[in-house]
């Protein structure tokens, strides 16, 4: 009998296709490269609260495949993290951990800490080993204050007052190392980490684009995206509209579609979690 | 039957493979060079980034060389090679003027630089060379080579590291192509300048080898003048 | 040679006004031997919804079909149409659930949202990272050639018959300085009351 056809529901990754691709390999073929967000992200812990800042340019090689694409990630209502690195890896496993850290929430009923993020994160990360390539600097403010840790691809933490991680984390930390100091005010605090991503941006050629920046104070989240359009995309001088018929066509089929006009309401329901 | 070799009589049991020494002498530094051939004149233009990995070396280092014959040299790729290789070129063009007083034709310039680049045909310099002037009717002329000095007279044509973004867009927009009832006719000036900024801040956006200016070079019977565009910095 | 490039291919998708295009090329080769010109890399995935896979011409089958069911399963569950958002979604999480064994294809999503008909593109590397964005994105063996024209011809707000005409002349000038993509190539206009589907006439080397 046919086995039934549904795939099966498991969790974790599917290992199914390595041994075909290893074959391909061993053809001589060549694997290729996805997206890398070489990035410039950073942060700063100052006086009531934590800034984290990213630039938007992914990389494909040596094309920019994304203009404006989001680095800093949710993972909790108190708690955000910048991620370098591989995208699909940086998005994923944020994803993942705000989906515990959730959890987390409503099996305590409290506010999760940046510590519990941070331990969820690097021992996700140690256990692939590396392979999964996301560089991280989370930070967020909980019961103990704000914090802000740096977590590399192998799984190993810092927790440090300011921060910069991806391929311009040498030009952000430039500044960072000249300009950081305790206590500093919030404009301070967000003035200084606009100067370090705009000094990844201009300096480094795998970071571009807008400065994108959180802050994170005790009772109030500001997700600013973008805080500055650091590169304004060139403006045109002419227009390459077409004429119509330009594009010589062999054959022309329309499909047309009814649309359903079904009017469902869908009303809020609150989610029981007693 | 094979026999095992007796490592402890073997004269040899202590011998080594030679160690393979590498040596990687290129790098790529980035750049790009577009250039047109119009009826009365012959337009080309770079980018002014020299870039290395994910640096940048320079925002102001245009890779268009002006000749004393009063053609204009674009060439980029490894920028050690490029300054040797203008540097040879310029000695050249000087020797033949001096030997006979007159300038050399720009046609009789892409033929020797052809040579020069075959001299080198097993330790190539690493540039990519396009050559606009004027040739002896007057006409515009644009003469492209490979590294190793196969070269081609041409009415349009990028070269270095977002070539393949510009391509397209001249065989379209100029070439024609994929157009019906498109009548190929040379380009005027004003228009293909407008254009060539067009593509060049088209290929800032997604290349980043390439921002920072543009330098483009419009050379006409009466000599080359340039002109100056900003492009993206990041 | 990339895996990716094995078979060839070169698909985009772009915006307009309350619209969306899906152009591709129709080649399917093994290395440099073209061996067809009429393959199917877009795929239909619902009236106002299709999914270009450029890629391993074996993996864009399996993909397809594995992405058909997935969406059945879940229209069959939700008795709904699915948003092209979650549908992306879908595709990212299929992908990424072989993030150690991928499939090599790099999707290109377009769509009407079924309720709004609130226009949508999207793409995403093999490894299921998304990518959304307002203007055009694209895929394939000469995504550079794309990128460049794409950028240069794109403008807001194009009317259906405009619209063709750009994604037209910005696939077909792009997979001409390719070698392995090409010969022919298949539009698709989706708005909201009908899908235009035109093949193009094409260079055939």
């Amino acid at each position: 009998m046919a086995a039934p056809c549904v795939e099966p529901a498991k969790g974790g990754f599917s290992f199914e296709n390595c041994g075909r691709n290893d074959r391909f390999k061993e053809m001589g073929l060549k694997f290729p490269t996805a997206y890398k967000t070489g990035t410039t992200i950073a942060g700063v812990i100052f006086k009531d609260g934590v800034v984290l800042g990213a630039d938007t340019r992914a990389t494909e090689d040596t094309v920019v495949a994304d203009k404006n694409c989001a680095k800093i990630h949710y993972m909790a209502d108190n708690i955000y993290c910048c991620g370098a690195g591989t995208a699909a890896d940086t998005e994923m496993t944020t994803q993942m951990i705000s989906a515990d850290l959730e959890l987390h929430r409503l099996n305590t009923g409290r506010v999760p800490r940046v510590c519990t993020a941070n331990r969820l994160l690097k021992q996700m990360l140690f256990r692939y080993q590396g392979y999964i390539g996301a560089a991280l600097v989370l930070g967020g403010v909980d019961v103990t204050g704000p914090s802000l840790y740096s977590i590399w691809p192998h799984g190993s933490t810092d927790k440090l007052p300011f921060v910069t991680m991806g391929s311009g984390s040498l030009a952000a930390m430039a500044m960072f190392e000249d300009r950081f100091k305790p206590n500093m005010s919030r404009e301070e605090a967000m003035k200084l980490v606009r100067d370090g991503i705009a000094a990844g941006i201009f300096n480094d050629l795998g970071s571009g684009s807008n400065v994108d920046l959180c802050v994170i104070t005790k009772d109030k989240v500001e997700y600013i995206r973008p805080h500055e359009i650091a590169n304004q995309k060139g403006v045109k001088q002419g227009s390459y509209i077409y004429k119509k018929g330009t594009t010589a066509v062999l054959s022309s089929q329309v499909k047309k579609i009814d649309i359903e006009v079904v009017a469902t309401e869908v009303k809020p329901q609150p989610m029981d979690t007693q | 039957m094979m026999s095992v070799p007796n490592m402890m009589s073997n004269p040899l049991s202590d011998y080594q493979a030679p160690n393979q020494v590498s040596f990687s002498p290129y790098e790529f530094n980035g750049g790009t060079i577009l250039a047109v051939a119009g009826e009365d004149y012959a337009l080309i233009a770079t980018d002014t980034r020299l870039s290395q990995g994910f640096s940048i070396h320079s925002r102001d280092s245009p890779k268009t060389y002006p000749l004393s014959n009063g053609s204009v040299l674009g060439c980029c790729g490894f920028h050690g090679d490029v300054l040797t290789l203008t540097k040879v070129l310029g000695a050249r063009l000087q020797i033949f003027e001096k030997e006979h007083n007159k300038p050399m034709p720009t046609p009789s310039v892409a033929a020797m630089l052809s040579t020069i680049l075959y001299y080198r045909r097993f330790f190539p310099y690493y540039t990519h060379n396009i050559v606009a002037g004027l040739d002896e009717e007057g006409k515009g002329c644009v003469y492209s080579f490979d590294p190793v000095g196969s070269y081609e007279r041409e009415v349009f044509r990028a070269k270095g590291s977002a070539s393949a973004m510009l391509q397209p867009l001249l065989d379209n927009q100029i070439g024609g192509k994929n157009q019906q009832s498109y009548k190929v006719v040379p380009i005027p000036l004003k228009k293909c300048v407008s254009m060539v900024k067009d593509v060049f801040t088209s290929a800032a956006e997604r290349d980043i080898y390439t921002g920072d200016n543009i330098l483009i070079s419009i050379i006409t019977k009466d000599g080359v003048k340039s002109e100056q565009f900003p492009l993206r910095r990041d | 040679m990339s895996i990716l490039a094995y078979n060839g291919a070169a698909i985009m998708a772009m915006k307009g006004k309350n619209c969306v295009a899906i152009a591709a090329d129709r080649r399917f080769g093994i290395q440099a031997q073209t061996v067809s010109m009429d393959f199917d890399k877009v795929f239909e995935m619902g009236p106002h919804l299709y999914i270009g896979l450029p890629g391993l011409a074996t993996d864009v089958q399996t993909v397809s079909q594995r992405l058909k069911f997935r969406l059945n399963m879940y229209e069959l569950r939700e008795n709904r149409k699915i948003k092209p958002k979650t549908f992306m979604a879908m595709v990212s999480n299929l992908l990424y659930e072989r993030r150690f064994g991928p499939y090599f294809v790099e999707p290109v999503i377009a769509g009407l949202d079924p309720a709004t008909f609130e226009p949508y593109i999207a793409s995403m590397d093999l490894i299921g990272c998304p990518m959304e964005t307002n203007d055009f994105v694209v895929s394939g063996t000469c995504s550079e050639q794309m990128y460049g024209m794409c950028e240069s011809l794109w403008e807001p707000d194009l009317e259906p018959d405009d619209l063709f005409e750009t994604i037209s002349q910005a696939l077909m000038n792009a997979f001409d300085r390719d070698a392995v993509s090409g010969w022919g190539a298949v539009v698709h206009v989706i708005e909201k009351d009908k899908v235009t589907t035109k093949y193009l006439k094409t260079r055939q080397d």
